[in-house]
């Protein structure tokens, strides 16, 4: 199979991660899903770099973003499919 | 599967090691000069510099002597040389290492000096190097071997590949027999309740849960900040691209794998006593620290994922470094033991991977030296739990 662009860890996750250099704007990327192994596709709406997350869905302020399957946080902001998911619109319930 | 004795030289009590040191072990923060000085004067010695050592009290004093004696006790250890500022505590880590069966003699320096007790420890140093020089690697297998893990300057790619490199190993190297150990207490903070399920017994989930919380409640919450002052996660792990704690936590406990259970919490440097299986042992997460805890319990080789390029070593344990990350990999190639970057291309999958890792395991355990042995790593960095008086 081709390299993947991103990849996800569990199928109900609302964010994948970025594994290739060099993401920018408007680049098609193509994802693997490691528990099911299916293929997915996103447009990334902003440059992502290697390593950082893109959201697989619109993602509301408020919302839990789910990674590994479990609950990694919340967004303190909207999120649109194919955008930068990160510490500027993502915090810990925790701490 | 594949060869899985190494050689490695078994110890008075019987436990096996994978190095020969001979160490020279200041009791406290005055007596590095003279262990350094002994170091100096007599090939193959190692003397461990630390901060600490007088005036701390309770807790935190059982503590510094447990890191010590363990430390001593690793059978990575042939022999050792203790050298304290007064000649009672200077007894108390002789007599705890002196169980082990191996050679070790102490030595005070009030009363004598400095300069005579370098004298007199050089001379001992001298001949314990030539006793340690004379033994003999011979074969052992996977069931006497004990193995730490703990990761650092973590990123997503540790969650996605590296650590899960190491669980394949340790579910692999679980049912061989082998004893294996983890730690880092506040980085399972959002795992925690998943990383019960996979105590052995309700009891042991319950143990590990209540030192989770006491960790909370006792070092977290009276200090805490936003995002723990960007220590958890670190700017090298939000460079990296984790944003939470919960996030990293997940990332974390893949290095335990699918099926291992734990058996047993253990204090800091508490050395297992429940016989082969996995451990949890409640530590920092600082790279360092925990590593030199776990050495003390009596680990001898030691799995480090990283992300970024976490470059830690350890006097005692030889770290073996692996990374998923290729721009690590291609940035930081000195420091890395075992690149698994092909995972995330879909060139290998974990089993093969994990296989690579007992490979690179048992090499290291026959003599080869890691990357961070190499570049003279040898970070010893003792924990603290409070002020001294």
């Amino acid at each position: 199979m081709a390299a993947p662009h991103f990849i996800v860890h569990d199928a109900v996750d609302t964010v994948g991660v970025v594994v290739v250099e060099d993401v920018k704007a408007g680049d098609d990327l193509e994802g693997w899903v490691m528990e099911t192994d299916e293929r997915i596709k996103v447009a990334a709406k902003a440059p992502i770099p290697l390593g950082h997350k893109v959201a697989l869905a619109d993602i509301a302020e408020g919302d839990t973003i789910i990674k590994y399957g479990h609950d990694i946080g919340r967004a303190v902001a909207g999120i649109e499919k194919g955008g930068h998911a990160h510490v500027q619109n993502v915090k810990t319930k925790k701490w | 599967m594949a060869e899985r004795n190494f050689l490695g030289f078994r110890r008075e009590n019987g436990r096996v090691g994978v190095r020969n040191h001979v160490v020279i072990l200041p009791l406290d923060d005055l007596s590095n000069a003279a262990c350094e000085k002994v170091a100096n004067n007599i090939e193959g010695c190692l003397s461990l510099p630390h901060h600490y050592g007088r005036l701390q009290f309770g807790e935190d004093l059982e503590l510094h002597f447990r890191t010590l004696i363990g430390t001593g006790c690793n059978p990575n250890v042939a022999a050792v040389i203790v050298i304290g500022i007064e000649p009672g505590w200077t007894g108390r880590v002789v007599e705890g290492i002196a169980k082990t069966g191996k050679p070790v003699e102490g030595f005070a320096i009030e009363g004598h000096g400095e300069i005579k007790v370098v004298a007199d420890a050089s001379r001992r140093a001298k001949e314990f190097v030539q006793q340690a020089s004379e033994l003999q690697r011979e074969p052992c297998g996977l069931n006497e071997l004990w193995v730490s893990t703990k990761c650092g300057e973590s990123d997503t790619t540790s969650g996605l590949a590296s650590c899960p490199t190491v669980g394949n190993f340790i579910d692999k190297v679980d049912v061989l027999g082998a004893t294996t150990c983890f730690g880092e207490t506040s980085e399972l903070t959002g795992a925690e309740q998943v990383c019960a399920t996979r105590a052995a017994t309700p009891e042991v989930a319950e143990k590990f849960l209540n030192t989770w919380q006491a960790y909370m409640d006792e070092v977290i919450e009276p200090h805490k900040t936003s995002d723990l002052s960007e220590s958890q996660p670190t700017k090298g792990n939000i460079a990296g691209g984790l944003t939470t704690i919960e996030e990293k936590a997940f990332g974390n406990l893949q290095k335990i794998g699918k099926s291992a259970k734990f058996i047993d919490v253990l204090e800091p440097a508490e050395a297992p006593e429940k016989g082969p299986g996995l451990y949890f042992m409640d530590t920092s997460s600082a790279a360092a620290e925990c590593v030199t805890l776990q050495a003390a319990a009596g680990f001898v080789v030691h799995l480090f994922p990283t992300g970024q390029g976490n470059i830690i070593g350890n006097p005692i344990e030889p770290v073996i470094k692996l990374t998923a990350n290729p721009k690590t990999v291609r940035e930081m190639g000195e420091h890395v033991d075992l690149d698994c970057s092909g995972i995330l291309r879909g060139e290998m999958d974990l089993d093969q991977a994990g296989e690579a890792l007992i490979d690179i395991t048992l090499r290291t355990c026959n003599g080869r030296l890691t990357a961070a042995e190499t570049l003279k790593h040898r970070e010893f960095v003792m924990t603290k739990l409070y002020r001294s008086a």
